[in-house]
């Protein structure tokens, strides 16, 4: 009984669409599609074009680094290394000394990275940026370890942010802040 | 009727051997040649129908060389025999699937006087021949000691034995207007009027019943690669995978030239065109109808097994027999 229910409905359905008539508007459809241009990107021979928020490699401004040491908690990889030492310097005009931290090494593995974000996100001061680049492949995995001459080099080629959406907020930063202060 | 019988190396070359020499190995080089141009064509078509650019990088120019240089990969790749196989007919398969196509190639005319043989019984010799490619096809099944191979040969035995039947009469149909079983005979018949206009419906049988034969998608269950992993081919690796693959695209190239002759023309021009030649003229409808088989693979989804038999059975042989039937009258009626 099941199975003549189901050609009954096979049936109807033929006869609702006209015999053939989807067939040919398939072969219509794959037609048109190869008279239009590919779409595709020669990859090798064309660099493709990537928007700015491309998460390709991560970059490391050192000069805004200030050794928080919280991108390297957040990262749920552990795959970034801080080592720091404390510096203390008297002020010139007398009083407490000072102390502050200098970085020794700032590395990030990228052989563990699972691109996540959460560094760059969680950054105070603006030191950990995207970068859309991503020719990093290595022969040996050691070689994904970027110390932080590596990570400065990413900088350069990291995109200015794409412009707001009209009507959108104004973003919440600095300057938000100090007028509501 | 006005035909030149002998062929244009027979009237050229008084030596037998020579002439069939030099035909033997034209014969062959075509088998070699334009289905590496077919397979080239179906790797492009098949791309652009999916909004890609296929191969590009072998040969430099939009990867022409494509297809040398996977058989270059073939070549060099280990001859796999499984333990549990029948090695004499699990080797000698590809072979017997390859081979009827070559043979068949050998009765194709490609013009009024460039053919290799020119046989009385043309049709029934290329039907023959093209339905031993199927032994090919089981003997590699059964040998591979593989259920997926046998299920795939099983299938494969089964929807030959269904659309031999459709392409058969659709041929017989052209035989019986044309008064002729030669393939010259039947395109010289067709000097007035194309055979497609007439028998309309058996051309899209043929055409129909030929994917079929060819278990080309959509009736390419035999080798369904989501159901049986390659069919008959599963143990099959390397060259003799190769020779299966070339079977693939020569069984294209020969039955989109039996096609061309029965109900194309064949080497006749269209009206006014005559200028150009006729061989031109075959291979531009073998690579015409080459392309309506890769259009069709890049369009339709994969039958079911079922679906298959029942409409070889119920559609595609009786609308055949009737039409026969409408031919023999008019035949008759006409004198």
């Amino acid at each position: 009984m099941a199975t003549t229910e189901t050609q009954g409905a096979q049936q109807n359905t033929q006869k609702e669409q006209g015999i053939g008539l989807g067939l040919l508007t398939g072969l219509s459809v794959t037609l048109r599609t190869m008279l239009k241009r590919s779409v595709t990107v020669q990859y090798p021979h064309v660099k493709p074009d990537l928007p700015a928020r491309t998460r390709g490699v991560i970059a490391l401004k050192e000069a805004n680094c200030t050794v928080c040491y919280k991108c390297s908690r957040e990262c749920p990889d552990w795959c970034i290394y801080i080592d720091a030492h404390k510096e203390t310097h008297e002020p010139a005009g007398g009083g407490r000394a000072r102390s502050a931290k200098i970085l020794d090494r700032f590395a990030i593995d990228f052989a563990l990275c699972m691109y996540c974000g959460i560094c760059v996100e969680v950054c105070p001061f603006d030191a950990l940026f995207w970068s859309p680049e991503f020719e990093y492949a290595e022969y040996d995995i050691n070689d994904m370890v970027h110390e932080r001459e590596r990570l400065e080099e990413w900088t350069y080629t990291v995109l200015p942010p794409p412009a707001l959406e009209e009507g959108a907020e104004a973003p919440a930063g600095d300057e938000a802040q100090e007028a509501s202060a | 009727m006005l035909l030149a019988q002998t062929s244009v190396v027979d009237s050229n070359v008084s030596n037998y051997w020579l002439a069939l020499v030099i035909k033997a190995l034209v014969v062959l080089i075509i088998f070699l040649v334009v289905p590496l141009a077919v397979g080239y064509m179906e790797h492009k078509v098949l791309a652009h129908m999916q909004a890609r650019l296929g191969p590009m990088e072998a040969g430099v120019f939009h990867g022409w060389a494509q297809l040398m240089a996977d058989g270059a990969k073939f070549i060099q790749k280990e001859d796999v025999i499984p333990a549990a196989a029948d090695r004499a007919v699990f080797s000698i398969a590809p072979g017997v699937a390859l081979v009827p196509y070559l043979v068949v190639l050998v009765v194709i005319p490609f013009g009024g006087d460039i053919f290799a043989l020119n046989l009385d019984i043309g049709i029934f010799f290329v039907l023959a021949m093209s339905s031993i490619g199927v032994l090919g096809v089981l003997m590699a099944g059964w040998s591979s000691a593989n259920k997926f191979s046998l299920m795939g040969a099983l299938r494969a035995a089964a929807q030959l034995i269904a659309y031999e039947l459709p392409l058969v009469l659709a041929a017989a149909a052209a035989v019986m207007l044309a008064g002729t079983l030669s393939l010259v005979g039947i395109v010289e018949a067709q000097q007035n009027i194309w055979y497609v206009f007439p028998l309309f419906p058996l051309f899209l049988v043929f055409m129909m019943a030929a994917v079929a034969e060819l278990t080309r998608p959509p009736f390419d269950m035999p080798v369904a690669d989501s159901e049986i992993i390659f069919g008959a081919y599963t143990e099959y690796t390397g060259l003799k995978f190769a020779f299966f693959l070339l079977s693939e695209y020569g069984g294209i190239v020969v039955m989109s030239a039996v096609a061309s002759v029965l109900f194309l023309g064949g080497y006749l021009p269209l009206p006014g065109l005559s200028v150009i030649p006729g061989p031109i003229w075959m291979f531009g409808k073998i690579f015409a109808l080459s392309f309506v088989i890769v259009w069709l693979r890049a369009t339709f989804p994969r039958l079911r097994e079922d679906q298959l038999q029942r409409f070889a059975w119920i559609k595609l042989v009786p609308v055949t027999l009737l039409w026969i039937l409408g031919v023999a009258f008019v035949k008759v009626a006409t004198g």
